[in-house]
């Protein structure tokens, strides 16, 4: 005859012991692992508070990156944008500034250059805009040749020697990051300064933000300082709707900027 | 079967065959599906290795305080620390070996920057101190006034 205690000692044993040996079975196929947690995953965190619209960091990405300076493309820009408190926007990205803003006119193309008197402004801030190197990326998808594609780290990519210059990914894009560089004639794009963080080192317009407004950092690290950002801080993403998953993060983003 | 059944299949089976080999030939061997599968990685994988070859034109202040240090150690302690180096002096290159020296960026343009007051309420562009460059000591450099490494009001 078994004691109720034995009975009930026995049962927590086998039952531990099972889902023990179960859950371990799981926990050993590596795919599974690497699939659900794989080391490294850039991503990339833009505060617009701390943005004042120096510009440097565009320079310092077209000179890194052999961008023609005057070229009308870019990989990185800095929008304005001017709230009004009428509800007005208006916003301007003057040759991407470049040069930054030097003035408190709005370049509004046809209109010309629009100064919106100072008590009317109810806010004012510039937001930086870059690739937001998608999880599901509309650009790679559409590409017919295999020349753009996503690298196992997240970042998406252009094969130079592989692009037809179709434009089809210019096009896909949500984000209108994508250009055709004129120069090598062929689809370009922010490449996370791939051959900069790839070795260590930080992606050409973090590195030349004199206020720390553009962090880039590996998602996958819970003591990074962007995947801390991301837990701990209200970070939205741009043009979401679109589902393909923006992995550039920004604090301080409005309706109104698109 | 009849002759003039063979003869343009033979052409279709000889186009087939060329543009297979063809294929094989141009197609290098590590294109294909990689780790993001076949919609997302659909590349060649040493497409990888080549953009991380790029070569890198800006160095980081570290790099400059490696001979500079003197003026590293000025800057660290005035208003401007936070400006990169090459953001005015321009990117390193392959500096000091080539270019030799390297062209600093005096001009007015590149202190408005930071420096022309604009009205921008929720930016922290709001706190910095701004001039209006029209009326602000025109067409004088910044830096026959103002030293760039130490801005000071006060030591000026």
């Amino acid at each position: 005859m078994m004691k109720r205690r034995d009975f009930l000692k026995n049962t927590a044993v086998i039952v531990a012991g099972a889902s023990v040996s179960l859950s371990a079975v799981e926990w050993l196929d590596p795919k599974e692992i690497l699939a659900a947690n794989p080391q490294l995953r850039w991503g990339f965190l833009v505060n617009t508070h701390k943005c004042v619209g120096c510009g440097f960091c565009v320079k310092a990405c077209k000179i890194e990156n052999d961008i023609p300076l005057e070229a009308n493309v870019t990989r990185t820009w800095v929008e304005r944008y001017v709230i009004k408190k009428d509800g007005d926007v208006v916003m301007d990205s003057p040759k991407g500034a470049l040069n930054g803003f030097t003035t408190k006119l709005v370049d509004q193309n046809h209109s010309g250059m629009t100064l919106v008197p100072e008590k009317e402004i109810a806010q004012a801030f510039f937001v930086p805009k870059l690739c937001n190197h998608c999880e599901t990326p509309a650009c790679v998808q559409v590409c017919p040749v295999g020349a753009t594609y996503q690298a196992a780290d997240g970042v998406v990519l252009v094969d130079r020697t592989w692009c037809i210059g179709c434009g089809y990914c210019i096009m896909g894009c949500p984000y209108g990051v994508r250009f055709f560089h004129p120069v090598e004639h062929v689809a370009d794009k922010c490449t996370f300064c791939y051959h900069r963080i790839s070795n260590g080192g930080n992606s050409a317009c973090a590195q030349a933000c004199p206020f720390g407004a553009r962090q880039i950092g590996n998602l996958r690290d819970p003591d990074d300082p962007v995947a801390q950002a991301l837990m701990n801080e209200r970070v939205g993403v741009l043009r979401d709707e679109y589902g393909t998953k923006p992995q550039v993060f920004y604090i301080g983003l409005n309706k109104e900027v698109r | 079967m009849k002759n003039h059944v063979w003869r343009p299949l033979f052409v279709v089976i000889a186009m087939v065959i060329g543009i297979l080999l063809f294929r094989a030939v141009y197609v290098p061997s590590d294109f294909g599906a990689q780790e993001r599968g076949y919609t997302f990685g659909y590349h060649r994988l040493s497409n990888e290795q080549e953009w991380k070859e790029y070569p890198a034109k800006y160095k980081a202040t570290e790099y400059c305080n490696e001979c500079h240090d003197d003026k590293v150690e000025e800057v660290a302690s005035a208003h401007h620390a936070m400006i990169p180096c090459e953001n005015c002096h321009g990117a390193a290159f392959g500096h000091p070996d080539n270019p030799e020296k390297l062209a600093i960026d005096r001009s007015r343009e590149l202190c408005i920057r930071c420096h022309a007051k604009l009205t921008m309420p929720t930016s922290d562009r709001n706190d910095i101190p701004g001039i209006d460059p029209a009326q602000h000591n025109q067409g004088d450099e910044c830096s026959e006034c103002h030293n760039p490494h130490n801005p000071s009001l006060e030591d000026m």
